[in-house]
């Protein structure tokens, strides 16, 4: 069995996974991917999912090994910020040429990495490898372990080549490459009990800065952020940290329970997002640190600063009640986030008419029909065609989704907010709730609303609303 | 005049090339009811279509043969006619134009032989026209992508001529470097001139970000497969971009419909050769508006070349339009600091410069230092950014602007609007005197060994 193959088994197979541990042998070995239907397919692939979570490891030097498209096409388009280093915004790709097929990219690939090693000396280069390579049979693993001892520094491979199956199998993927041949390699300068791992956050539009100015009241260090705004350093003595919080639903579910097994580092299933959530992470890493010998006021402190901050949230949330009472939002995401929001918005006066539980667990499912009453609405999948229409006949006033959904609610004239991966607000946190509500009310009560949803003077009125007309 | 040279680097340091692919489904995009479907992993399609999307500001119908690893090496054909079967299920396109890309050209999947075993087993799909084109990703960029979608349109589509030409008719075969704003331009410069314009392809009905009834998962709006089945009776084929010679030329051999390139309809003498060559097939006279339009251009001309006369300019551009720029700046009396493009072409030689780079916005960010301006698309925002150098942008992807589909370069109007976003961008980039800026050399030494002597301890 191809290399490859082994680990998508292994990630395949995955203890820690709820959903997967539910299902009888034969399918957890198929692991989590649906098959891809040819023509009725939507999402990234491996690749894309090794990079996402990835990339944002902010001082490696990323390297794309493949045809233009991989990394031509996608390079600078993600909104993970950085403190410090700049070097991951930069691109390095070997850009295969005909040559390269026919010969094999090997040499390609090694005298790219001594190019980057000459120019940027980074603490460590990523080669992720690609379809094209993949097919040739480059062994990027051997080339990878050349390199590092010539330039003596560590050089990881990527085994995600985008045709190895989805975007959640290449997060998995990245997340072995890092079990594998980063974590534990290196030791922190110094240790203190208050130390934690954040394992798939990617501070994306800098939230992890919404949470990490409460972490440090509360005196705890966040050893390592996989991989938002990370040091390669840190994730390498990510190892002796005391506890872990696992963000992301089930990207990077493999690091945390690894991580446990092996180092002994016990880790929760939490989100930043929504006031309730970001309360009990907070306990939940409090409780875990001190049960790993943290001081036990760590615990009081917390409930203090849960409480001063969640009041804080609600206070300012409140104005807006008055505003946005009433207002039907449909809530269009990938699973976790969903109910993670849906709090939030309800404090704020607000009515969800309906929510997508794609990615959810039948745990999920549960919660969201708690939080939402028998009415609301839970879509599987819902078609374009009938969202657009949902949407043109008015049975919402907002929709919060991802980008792909984006065109659909403006073409139909109807207020949208991002919420997903490339947004540009950041949203986690207590501030990050109060933002959101926020930004609702200022999508709502823009005037253009109004104006656009007017047919020409000259038209009929063709979205059947009503029009008052006046003649002078 | 310019020396062109590889990049002799083996690691590509912020690419600017886009891959042949890509150019070809958006050439495909500019048809009506089409749906582009990239024969690869779904990576390749969901990266393309995201770049799209953020460019266009549209939702892009784009979809994937979903390969795998094992149908990789196996084979496609399954996978393609699966994907078809839902495309013509779910969507019913008229067209689906299927591209391929690194792995299944590797693997050399045979789409002729492929097409033929799917046509013969799914005679339903009689009413789709399927057109197809070999589009590796290790090789070429974006504009040969683009022309080569262009071409076998034409080979798949075009009928040979029947009946009287009409002699009002002509072809425009558009490159990937005009905008929707360039081609609705050139349209209503056509009609003035009374002639009838069929554009191939005509992004301007697809991708102009109208507000649809109903939301479609085609394209909706572009040229149909009628108006490209009667191209053969057209009386002219006007190519733009010296991309587009060979779609001309497969046209002309099909049809006998002779063609006229124009490698460039930014500036002022190349205006005037397209309205000359427009009244001459049209036997109209240059309409009056564009005599005003010309005389606007010149006046733009006269009140920007303060701003513009010596200015040093880096650009990174695919071929058609680093000429297009290139050739206007110089026109404008700007120095071309360093240009830098993508693929091969027989203008690169020509440009006003002395060296044109196969290369990359690392080679842009190691020449432009100390220009006046850089002229890129966003994907070169960091490298302006960090040489503290503005930043025109042009070309795909702009994904940090708004409107840029309409931004329009062409005809009098186009380039007078060029000229007059680009200067004030030089103008605001302008450095205000200080009294140090005309120091002596002795008067800078004493400066600095004051500020010295100032210095605490």
């Amino acid at each position: 069995m191809s290399q490859l193959n082994q680990h998508v088994q292994l990630v395949f197979d995955e203890p820690g996974c709820a959903k997967n541990q539910t299902k009888p042998a034969q399918e957890r070995k198929k692991g989590c991917t649906k098959q891809l239907a040819p023509g009725a397919a939507a999402g990234g692939c491996a690749f894309d999912g090794a990079k996402i979570a990835l990339q944002p490891i902010t001082d490696v030097a990323h390297l794309i090994h493949g045809p233009i498209a991989c990394e031509g096409h996608s390079w600078d388009g993600r909104n993970s910020k950085s403190s410090g280093p700049l070097l991951y915004r930069t691109s390095f790709t070997t850009a295969l040429a005909e040559q390269d097929i026919i010969f094999g990219g090997e040499k390609h690939l090694y005298q790219a990495i001594g190019e980057i090693v000459a120019k940027h000396n980074p603490p460590a280069i990523f080669v992720y490898q690609t379809c094209v390579p993949a097919m040739i049979g480059d062994d990027i693993v051997a080339v990878c372990k050349a390199a590092a001892a010539k330039f003596n520094k560590p050089v990881v491979p990527i085994l995600a080549p985008g045709f190895a199956g989805s975007k959640n199998l290449g997060n998995k993927l990245a997340g072995e490459a890092l079990l594998e041949h980063v974590i534990g390699t290196e030791e922190p300068e110094f240790t203190t009990p208050y130390d934690i791992n954040i394992i798939g956050e990617y501070n994306v539009a800098g939230e992890l800065w919404q949470v990490k100015p409460l972490l440090d009241e509360l005196g705890i260090r966040i050893l390592a952020c996989i991989s938002g705004d990370a040091r390669y350093h840190q994730v390498a003595s990510s190892h002796r940290a005391r506890a872990a919080m696992m963000v992301c639903s089930k990207a990077m579910i493999n690091v945390a329970r690894k991580m446990e097994e092996r180092y002994g580092i016990p880790y929760f299933e939490g989100s930043f997002y929504g006031i309730g959530d970001m309360s009990e992470s907070l306990r939940q890493i409090a409780q875990l640190l001190v049960a790993r010998g943290a001081g036990a006021e760590l615990i009081e402190r917390t409930e203090n600063l849960i409480a001063r901050e969640e009041r804080r949230a609600w206070d300012c949330i409140l104005p807006y009640r008055e505003r946005l009472s009433g207002k039907r939002v449909l809530l269009i995401t990938g699973g976790v986030k969903s109910w993670s929001v849906v709090a939030a918005l309800q404090e704020a006066g607000m009515i969800l008419t309906g929510t997508s539980v794609k990615k959810s667990t039948a745990t999920d499912k549960e919660r969201i029909k708690e939080l939402l009453g028998q009415d609301a609405h839970m879509y599987d999948n819902l078609p374009v065609r009938e969202m657009y229409r949902m949407l043109r006949e008015s049975k919402a006033d907002i929709m919060l989704s991802g980008g792909r959904t984006q065109f659909v609610a403006l073409k139909a004239l109807m207020p949208w907010l991002d919420i997903n991966q490339e947004r540009h607000h950041a949203y986690a946190g207590y501030e990050g709730m109060v933002a959101l509500v926020r930004e609702i009310d200022r999508t709502l009560a823009n005037p253009i609303w109004e104006q656009v949803r007017r047919p020409a003077p000259w038209e009929g009125n063709p979205l059947g609303r009503n029009v008052s007309v006046e003649v002078a | 005049m310019a020396k062109v040279t590889n990049s002799s680097k083996q690691c590509m340091v912020n690419p600017l090339r886009l891959s042949q692919p890509l150019g070809a489904a958006l050439a495909f995009l500019g048809m009506d009811r089409c749906l582009p479907l990239l024969h690869g992993a779904q990576g390749c399609t969901s990266f393309g279509l995201v770049l799209l999307v953020r460019h266009f500001r549209e939702s892009i119908p784009l979809q994937t043969t979903a390969m795998t690893e094992v149908s990789t090496v196996m084979g496609g054909v399954e996978n393609l006619e699966q994907a078809i079967l839902n495309i013509a299920k779910r969507a019913n396109p008229a067209l689906i134009g299927i591209c391929t890309t690194g792995t299944t050209e590797v693997r050399g999947d045979d789409l002729n032989a492929f097409l033929a075993i799917i046509r013969a087993r799914h005679p339903e799909l009689d009413s789709v026209q399927l057109v197809h084109v070999s589009t590796p990703d290790f090789s070429g960029a974006f504009q040969d992508g683009w022309a080569h979608a262009v071409t076998r349109m034409i080979e798949e589509i075009v009928e040979l001529p029947a009946g009287l030409r009409e002699p009002r008719r002509v072809n425009v075969l558009p490159g990937s470097h005009l905008t929707v704003g360039d081609i609705d331009e050139l349209r209503e410069i056509f009609e003035a001139f009374n002639l009838i314009p069929v554009f191939l392809p005509d992004l301007s009905g697809s991708l102009d970000g109208h507000i649809p009834e109903e939301f479609l998962p085609t394209t909706l709006g572009g040229s149909t497969i009628d108006d490209v089945r009667t191209m053969g009776n057209a009386a002219w084929t006007i190519a733009i971009g010296a991309q587009m010679r060979g779609a001309a030329i497969t046209l002309e051999h099909r049809t006998g419909v002779p063609y006229r390139l124009f490698e460039r309809l930014t500036g002022l003498s190349s205006c005037d050769e397209f309205m000359e060559f427009l009244s001459r097939v049209s036997g109209a006279s240059v309409p009056r508006r564009y005599c005003r339009q010309r005389g606007q251009l010149v006046d733009a001309m006269l009140d920007g070349h303060f701003f513009f006369g010596g200015k040093s300019v880096s650009v990174a551009a695919e071929p058609d339009l680093l000429w297009t720029m290139t050739s206007w700046l110089h026109e404008m009396g700007c120095e071309i600091q360093s240009a830098v493009t993508t693929t091969m072409s027989p203008l690169l030689e020509e440009i006003p410069t002395a060296e044109v780079v196969l290369g990359d916005l690392e080679d842009i960010e190691n020449t432009a230092a100390g220009a006046d301006l850089i002229i890129a698309s966003s994907q070169a925002r960091q490298t302006a950014e960090r040489l503290n150098v503005p930043l025109f942008r042009i070309g795909l992807p702009i994904f940090d602007r708004l409107g840029t589909a309409h931004q329009t370069t062409v005809g009098y109007r186009g380039t007078r609007d060029l000229i007059f976003s680009v200067g004030n961008l030089l103008i605001s980039a302008t450095h205000e005197p200080t009294p140090q800026t005309w120091a002596t050399a002795s008067a800078e030494s004493s400066q600095s060994s004051t500020e010295h002597l100032s210095l605490p301890s």
